[in-house]
Formats: structure tokens, C-alpha cells, sequence
């Protein structure tokens, strides 16, 4: 019974800090721009696909990583430069299509570079499974989940004691004003895809020895994220880590417990409940309208 | 729009699309055609609430999705008059619709964007899942359809009806357009709290075009359900609600005629592209980012507001 729980409980939080890398990415480029990246579970993919086809190709692993994270860099960057800089005072509908596009093109993209298989990745220290009270725990989970603990103690740090962070904060709150005091919020724009990019390239490689990846990997990932910082309150860092713990936790109980099935609907039913009844999410600042 | 030039619009669409079929060399085209009629009629109705009231729902493809199974399956597995079951899908989705409209749309931007995806992500899913009822991804034959003895049968008989219907789609929205409730809807878009403080019932008025342009859905779904030989749970996905959505926005929000122009544009565009087959998501993805950046008011909008400024 306990060793069932403690089971789902495992792969529940493994997933979660998937998800919950990918919405800190949605909170990143909102709060620097207020535009909703749907193309940000692509990014997810495109890390884990070119570290898979750069470690077949003989790259030891650790360099094949990091190539991965600067080419998905590189792709966020771009994407910004090309895609959303030139439509920056469009309207919230107009650029929700324009990063949509993106999301298809880079999928098609994709397909052609690679092709439509599953890719696998090994494990990155073996695959002797560790008893944990009668629940099997992968050494790849421990990694996942350092990773991600990782990445966010970083991101808190870079958010609150570097000038660069503080830069993108204090244009999150208002880009007039720090605009004025000097800051470059064009900069602080592309930096944030970057930074985005990058967290969806870690994600998506630390999860691929458990799950594999293909090139349409990225569409459930990206929703699943985009509702975990939703759920969290959109911009809202800390929420958006709580929030896709709980999307991923919630998911693991359902299809261990309820059906399987119906998984994939379980972090879309929260995000209603939710949205119903707390409008701005769980952490979410309470909005007022300027007319 | 004033009333003279409303029915002139009409009158043109009525003319072209009475001459169309006499320029489609043969049955494929008319097949073309038809699906652009059902496209043209859903993208009417999301306009309604996206160009018009100014809400957005990236999951109106489950309506459509509810409205075409409700059909397939009390045809197929209850034997019911495929009239009947139109209506009764209609009915349903319409009460779901309005009972779901409430609590949905007092969000905003980004979180409305976020709650009518899991909807339609979540009808998409039981579609999906519940294969006993709806026969899950192999889909469902809803036969053709049928009022008594009379048989819709060809793509020709399926062309007429489906042009008449988006002639009378396209003269309701107008009509609603142009009513106190275009009004209402306009000050809405504008700004919301500007509107109530003159005395619009926002929500009521926001609540009322969703389920319209929900049952337009649903009723399109349900024709569709007896075109189509085996109706699959594609058609009510996540990528079917972007490709409305895109259809809208492309043509040209807040342009009813913009609508049609979009749904024609982006059926066509599949049919074009199968030369390039595989480059297909790349082209289409390509074309969504393209408008939008450089034509973000849409096309139909774009190019009237060049011929104003020529003819001044």
C-alpha cells in the first residue's frame, strides 16, 4: 500500500519538476514581455534531440549537453529576434498565434532534421535501481531532481542578488520606468528567451533517459507547463515550481489510482477548478483593470 | 457596417458563391469547397466572441468535436432522424456552453486563453478515451444524411446546402453586428469597465456570443459528422481549435467577411501544399508567424485600409 504510494509519489514529482522548469520559462519571458510562449515546450524537445543525435554521433555526453542547452539557446534567441521583437505591440491574441506558429514551424522543423522515431538516451550514472521503502527509485530520477533543484536555487540567486536579474525583475514590474532608470529592455527581452530556452533544453535532457523524446515530445510537455504556471499565477517564479509539482503529483495518483487514461485531462480539470475559483491562481497578485 | 452595405456584402457572397460551382472542374474541387463552407461557417460564429466581444477560446474545435459525436452517435448507435440529433447536440452544447460561459469568462487574456484550451483538451480526451461510445481514434460512420425519404448525397448537393448555411450564418452575425448587441459587444472590446460603467450587462452579453458561436459550432460538427465517411477524434482536437482560431485572426478580426476569407485561405493551404509534403508544418507554421507580424489586423482588414488610403 505504502510502497504503491510512495511509488507514484516518485514518478509524480519526477515529472513535476519537469513541468515545473517549463513554466518557470512561461513566467521568464511573461514577465519580461507579458507574451505567453507557446513554443516553449519546443524548446524542450529541440535540448533533447540534439543531445540525443550529438551523443549517438560519438560526443561524450557532458559537452553533448552543453552543446544542446547553446543550440537551444541560440533557437530561443532567435525566435525572439525574428518572430516576437517585430510584433511587440501587437495584441495578446495576435502574438499567442505568433508563438504558436512557432511552435509548428520549429515541430516541422524538427521532423526534417531528425525524423518521427522515439530517441532514448542513457542513463547518466547506470540504471541499478535503489530500494526506497519497497518503491524503486532510478539513479536518474536523483539526477532530475538535483538538476532542477539546482537550476532554481540559481535562478533565485540570479533574480535577486545580480544586476542583470534585478534588470529583468524591475522590467517585469514596470518596463517604462526601467527603461528610464537605464535599462536596456530590449536586452532584458532576448535575455529572457535565452534563460527560457535553456531551462526547457535542462528539462528536456535530464528527463529523456526515462521517458524518451521525439520530435512532437514537446506539445503535452509545453501545456502541462503552461498550466503549472498558470495554476501557480502567471510571472509568479515560486508558483510556477509549486505549481508543476502539483500538476505532476496530482497526474501520478490519477493514472496510479483512478485510470490511466485520463491522465493527460487531470492537470487540465485542476487548471479549471482552479481558475473557477481562484481567478489568478494559487499565488497569483489580484489584478485591477486601468480603463 | 450600415445596412446597405451589409446586404450588399451579402448579396456578393450570395453571387459568388452561386457561380462558384460552374468554375470547380470536378468533384475534388467541390469537396475543397465544402469543407472551406464548414470552416467558414465555425470561423463566423468564433469571430463573434474573438473579433467582436474580443474573448478569445482556443477550444472551440470541442465544440464542434461534442456537436459532430452527439450526431454520429445517436444516429449510428440510437438510430435517431439525423435532424433530430443536430438539434439535440445543439442543445446540449448549447446548455454546456452556457453553463460553463459564467465562471469562464470573467477571466482574462492569458487565463481565458488557458481555461477554454483545457476544455477543449478535456472533451478532446473523453472523445478520445470513451471508445465504446465514440470509437475512440479509429472514429465513427455517422451515414449520411437525411430528412424522411430525401438523401443528401454527392459533393454537389452537400455544396448547396452547406453555401446556403453560411449565407445564413453570415446574415445573422451581421445582423447581430449591426443590433444594439454589436453595440454592446464593441464597447465591450473596447473597454470592459467602460462599458459597464455606461450600463452594458457585460457578462450577459459576453455569455449570450459564446453560446452563439458555440451552437454554430456544434451545428457545423454535426453536418460534418455525415460528410465525412468515418468522423475521427482529430477533428475535435487542440490543433483543430489553433486552426480555427489562426483562420480568424489571418482573414481579420471584427471583418465577418474577413472570416470566410481566412477559413477558404487556410482549407486551400493543405491542398496546395501536399506538393511539398513533408515541409507541410513548416510552411503553415511559417505563414502563421508571417501574417501575424506583418499584417496583425488580418488580411481583409489590411487591404481595405490600403484602398482607403488611396481613395480617400
Amino acid at each position: 500500500m505504502l510502497s504503491a504510494f510512495l511509488q507514484f509519489l516518485i514518478s509524480g514529482v519526477t515529472v513535476g519538476a519537469i513541468y515545473a522548469l517549463c513554466g518557470l520559462g512561461f513566467s521568464i519571458i511573461y514577465n519580461a514581455s507579458h507574451v505567453i510562449n507557446f513554443a516553449q515546450g519546443e524548446f524542450i524537445m529541440i535540448g533533447a534531440m540534439t543531445a540525443v543525435s550529438l551523443v549517438e554521433a560519438g560526443v561524450p555526453m557532458p559537452l553533448a549537453i552543453l552543446l544542446a542547452i547553446l543550440v537551444t539557446m541560440a533557437v530561443g534567441v532567435l525566435l525572439e529576434k525574428l518572430a516576437v521583437e517585430p510584433a511587440r505591440k501587437a495584441s495578446v491574441t495576435t502574438l499567442i498565434i505568433i508563438t504558436i506558429g512557432a511552435s509548428i514551424f520549429l515541430r516541422g522543423l524538427a521532423q526534417e532534421v531528425w525524423d518521427k522515431n522515439f530517441h532514448k538516451m542513457d542513463p547518466f550514472s547506470g540504471d541499478t535501481p535503489i530500494n526506497l521503502f519497497g518503491a524503486v527509485l532510478m539513479p536518474q530520477t536523483l539526477w532530475v531532481l538535483g538538476t532542477a533543484l539546482l537550476v532554481i536555487l540559481l535562478l533565485a540567486w540570479f533574480f535577486n542578488r545580480t544586476l542583470e536579474g534585478k534588470a529583468m525583475l524591475a522590467t517585469s514590474f514596470n518596463p517604462l520606468a526601467a527603461q528610464l532608470m537605464g535599462i536596456n529592455t530590449k536586452r532584458v527581452l532576448m535575455l529572457s528567451f535565452g534563460l527560457s530556452a535553456a531551462l526547457g533544453a535542462v528539462g528536456g535532457i535530464v528527463i529523456t533517459p526515462i521517458t524518451f523524446t521525439a520530435y512532437d515530445n514537446g506539445i503535452m510537455l509545453g501545456l502541462k507547463g503552461f498550466s503549472a504556471a498558470v495554476l501557480g499565477g502567471l510571472g509568479n517564479g515560486f508558483g510556477a515550481v509549486a505549481g508543476g509539482l502539483i500538476v505532476g503529483i496530482a497526474e501520478a495518483m490519477a493514472a496510479g489510482y483512478l485510470s490511466s487514461a485520463y491522465k493527460d485531462a487531470v492537470a487540465f480539470v485542476i487548471i479549471l477548478l482552479v481558475l473557477v475559483f481562484l481567478p489568478n491562481g494559487l499565488f497569483g497578485r489580484k489584478g485591477t483593470e486601468r480603463v | 457596417m450600415s445596412g446597405l452595405s451589409r446586404w450588399a456584402g451579402l448579396g456578393a457572397l450570395a453571387i459568388f458563391l452561386a457561380a462558384l460551382p460552374q468554375a470547380l472542374p470536378n468533384n475534388y474541387y467541390v469537396d475543397v469547397a465544402v469543407l472551406a463552407c464548414f470552416n467558414a461557417i465555425i470561423c463566423v460564429g468564433l469571430n463573434l466572441l474573438i473579433g467582436y466581444a474580443g474573448q478569445i477560446s482556443l477550444g472551440h474545435a470541442g465544440f464542434f468535436g461534442l456537436g459532430a459525436y452527439a450526431s454520429a452517435v445517436l444516429v449510428n448507435s440510437y438510430g435517431w432522424p439525423p435532424l433530430l440529433a443536430l438539434l439535440a447536440g445543439a442543445a446540449i452544447v448549447g446548455l454546456m456552453a452556457f453553463a460553463i460561459a459564467r465562471p469562464v469568462l470573467k477571466l482574462k487574456g492569458h487565463y481565458l486563453a488557458m481555461a477554454t484550451l483545457g476544455i477543449g483538451i478535456i472533451i478532446s480526451i473523453v472523445i478520445n478515451t470513451e471508445a465504446g461510445i465514440t470509437g475512440g481514434p479509429d472514429g465513427i460512420a455517422a451515414g449520411p444524411f437525411s430528412i424522411g425519404s430525401f438523401k443528401l448525397a454527392g459533393e454537389r448537393d452537400w455544396y448547396w446546402l452547406m453555401a446556403g448555411l453560411l449565407l445564413a450564418t453570415v446574415w445573422l452575425a451581421t445582423n447581430l453586428v449591426d443590433s444594439p448587441v454589436g453595440r454592446a459587444l464593441r464597447a465591450l472590446h473596447g473597454s470592459e469597465v467602460g462599458a459597464e460603467v455606461v450600463g452594458v450587462d457585460t457578462a450577459r452579453y459576453k455569455v449570450m456570443v459564446f453560446v452563439v458561436s458555440a451552437v454554430i459550432a456544434s451545428v457545423a460538427g454535426s453536418l460534418f459528422a455525415h460528410y465525412t465517411p468515418q468522423l475521427t477524434p482529430t477533428k475535435a482536437d487542440f490543433f483543430k481549435s489553433i486552426e480555427l482560431v489562426t483562420m480568424v485572426v489571418f482573414g481579420g478580426m471584427a471583418s465577418t467577411f474577413g472570416a470566410i476569407v481566412g477559413a477558404a485561405f487556410l482549407t486551400m493551404l493543405p491542398q496546395v501544399l501536399t506538393v511539398f509534403e513533408d515541409y507541410e508544418p513548416v510552411i503553415l507554421g511559417g505563414i502563421m508567424m508571417g501574417t501575424m507580424i506583418f499584417m496583425p489586423k488580418g488580411l481583409v482588414p489590411t487591404i481595405a485600409a490600403l484602398f482607403n488610403r488611396r481613395r480617400p
